[in-house]
């Protein structure tokens, strides 16, 4: 008897579902917040090369970028423990995601920094303004403008590989899937939907994110 | 109950990262012909088979690793077809790397300038000419370095099969993290082992990208 | 009394290449010096140093008075007192004109926001761009642009302007509105010193011509005496040859 497709264990338990999706929302705005504020810091001490914090920083942009985000999120849920950090699913989810994010977005934002014309740090400088006033005021805005579509990108890979993190029972949108798979016995229906949802979450979100940017970096341009 | 020496850890790593080697060359060398297909079709003048390439890499990119393997993994027991961790995450991670290979080929074709179609063209070269006596030779040098930055990116990703039970050494991590109780020194060893595959890998590009770029871009 | 800039014997190299050989240039208070030459001959490396942007290698350094070393607070002190205009306007992209012209103010001198503001409505005034506070630089145009750099380096109250070649990058028929701001500036008492290309602009406005030639001042002097008897080949030739090339101006 070929296969009949049913959907609806969808239906039935959309309310599960829907949690998975926003908590799979959440992750993403939490991590993506740290992340994104990690990487503008690291992008400085990276960019100004003040000595030991910019090994440091390098050094954690490499093991990082250099492992996968699975063995990082079993290391900070599994393995920290033993260190005396203990974190729920959710938390070393966020941590996670924000570690990852951080050091991509370092890389990428101090690009956006190293690709500004030089006149702009010499009219800052002719100016008065300090080093640090010279970033915080007149190079940051315009770097991350410059680099904003790579961070939107990046913060969407960071979405898609929270479906991990359904390995640390948190149940965001993919665990919403597994539970269900396991009660009504129709995993390829629920991973098809999730999936499609996953599709629609980076669209929503990219869009989201071009928003983001137009309202509070790059004012003013048409 | 077995007693796990730091030796036995290792080495139970290290066979796990034997399977990260072999799934990743499986895959690159896999991705790449499929790659090559995808470029092919992406720079097909048939519309609808360059829509159906490019709808392909938007799937591939735009969805989870996880999800594409859950779904040909449970996809194939559908069908009737029971299908081994292996099967599943090579053919997943060939069709994943097929995808972002033949997205980063275009771009370095694309970044050719278009007066190089044209000169192909006016010496009255037929399509598959044009490309593979000029374009393709020019587009293979720009993207080297590219390429070698995917593999870091495959490399890692090969981790997510870990999920599905295949025994690379994410997996024999897990598994002997669990029989040990000692979770922070294996999944660092673990990461060290990733460390040691894709860091090489990343420098290479990052020195390739280096290379080839830094003549024209100097200001 | 003393110069308001004193610079003396100024050397600088890049990379074994001697751009300044030994600079000397004194500008009074209220005086206008328009620094000329072929380029290459130093005029833009010594504009450069005047703010602290470039520091030299060798010689003596004072404004109003006060000895400039190459240390972070010496160059802030010095650039209180010694504003800049550049060749490519560079201002800052993300904010409006009158923002540019805020920034400074705000974050060096500390100005509460309104104070920044009508000084910055002020400024802009003064450079007849009171209606464009709001703009940002890319709806503006490059001789606005300029004009706005303008009232942002006289927003922080120099006592020296530098203008580097500032009207190199704008369109001809731009070039009119910047040269005007800049005639005002000489005409209210302003101390300015413009590295320029202008032949006409600088014989007319300038009290002082300083020509350079590789990497020295060749020969200086009351414009107009310059210009009608080079003691130099080398101005000589050059004046020749500028004469032919701005004609159309």
């Amino acid at each position: 008897m070929p296969y009949q497709f049913s959907f609806e264990p969808i239906y039935d338990n959309w309310g599960i579902l829907a949690e998975g999706v926003l908590t799979t929302l959440g992750l993403t705005l939490a991590g993506g917040a740290l992340g994104l504020g990690l990487g503008v810091l690291g992008a400085v001490v990276r960019f100004r090369r003040t000595p030991v914090q910019y090994q440091i920083v390098t050094a954690y942009v490499e093991m990082v970028r250099n492992t996968p985000f699975l063995i990082q999120l079993y290391f900070i849920f599994f393995g920290l423990p033993s260190l005396g950090l203990r974190l729920a699913g959710w938390q070393a989810s966020i941590l996670a995601m924000a570690l990852n994010l951080g050091a991509y977005s370092t890389e990428i934002i101090r690009a956006g920094l190293e690709s500004l014309p030089r006149g702009l740090f010499e009219a800052a400088a002719a100016l008065s303004l300090t080093p640090r006033q010279t970033l915080r005021l007149v190079l940051l805005k315009p770097a991350l403008k410059n680099v904003w579509p790579s961070l939107c990108s990046q913060v969407i890979i960071v979405m898609l590989g929270s479906s991990v993190c359904s390995q640390l029972a948190v149940v965001e949108l993919t665990s919403a899937a597994s539970l269900l798979q396991a009660r009504t016995f129709r995993a390829f229906e629920l991973y098809l939907f999730a999936t499609a949802v996953y599709l629609l979450l980076a669209v929503l979100i990219r869009f989201l994110l071009r928003r983001v940017g137009r309202r509070f970096i790059a004012r003013g341009r048409p | 109950m077995i007693r796990f020496t730091f030796p036995d850890i290792v080495r139970g790593l290290v066979s796990g990262l034997f399977w990260t080697v072999g799934l990743s060359l499986i895959a690159f060398l896999g991705g790449g012909l499929a790659g090559f297909a995808i470029l092919m079709a992406r720079l097909s003048r048939n519309r609808i088979v360059s829509r159906a390439a490019s709808l392909y890499i938007e799937f591939f990119q735009g969805a989870p690793l996880l999800m594409q393997l859950f779904l040909v993994f449970f996809g194939f027991s559908l069908l009737g077809f029971n299908i081994s961790p292996l099967a599943t995450a090579a053919s997943v991670l060939t069709l994943y790397a097929g995808a972002y290979l033949g997205e980063i080929w275009r771009g370095s074709v694309e970044s050719l300038p278009r007066g190089q179609w044209e000169a192909a063209e006016s010496l009255a070269l037929g399509r598959w000419a044009q490309l593979r006596l000029v374009i393709l030779p020019q587009a293979l040098r720009i993207s080297i370095p590219p390429t070698v930055g995917f593999s870091v990116q495959l490399v890692k990703g090969t981790a997510v099969t870990s999920i599905i039970g295949f025994l690379e050494i994410t997996k024999a991590g897990t598994m002997i993290a669990n029989a040990t109780y000692r979770p922070l020194m294996v999944y660092g060893l673990a990461a060290l082992g990733y460390f040691l595959l894709c860091f090489p890998l990343s420098l290479a590009a990052r020195r390739l990208e280096r290379r080839f770029h830094a003549p024209a871009d100097k200001r | 009394m003393p110069p308001l800039i004193n610079a003396d014997g100024i050397h600088k190299s890049f990379g074994g290449m001697e751009v300044l050989r030994g600079t000397t240039l004194r500008v009074d208070e209220g005086e206008v010096a328009a620094v000329i030459g072929r380029s290459g001959s130093g005029k833009s490396t010594l504009l450069r140093i005047l703010n602290g942007l470039e520091t030299c290698d060798a010689g003596f350094l004072s404004v109003d008075g006060e000895r400039i070393s190459g240390l972070e607070r010496d160059l802030r002190r010095l650039r209180l007192k010694v504003g800049m205009v550049f060749q490519q306007f560079n201002l800052f992209p993300h904010l409006t004109a009158g923002e540019n012209v805020m920034l400074a103010p705000r974050a060096v001198k500390r100005l509460s926001r309104p104070e920044a503001k009508s000084l910055a409505g002020e400024m802009l005034a003064g450079v007849g761009l009171a209606d464009r506070f709001d703009a940002f630089p890319d709806q503006l145009s490059g001789g606005q642009q300029q004009r706005v750099a303008i009232a942002r380096a006289l927003a922080m109250r120099p006592r020296v302007l530098l203008c580097d070649e500032i009207t190199s990058a704008l369109d001809p028929e731009l070039v009119g509105e910047v040269l005007e701001v800049v005639r005002k500036l000489a005409a209210a008492g302003m101390t300015l010193v413009l590295v320029t290309h202008e032949m006409r602009f600088a014989r007319e406005v300038c009290d002082r011509l300083v020509f350079m030639h590789n990497g020295v001042v060749g020969e200086e002097g009351k414009p107009a005496e310059l210009f009608s008897r080079p003691q130099t080949p080398e101005l000589a030739a050059f004046i020749g040859q500028a004469g032919q090339g701005s004609a159309g101006r």
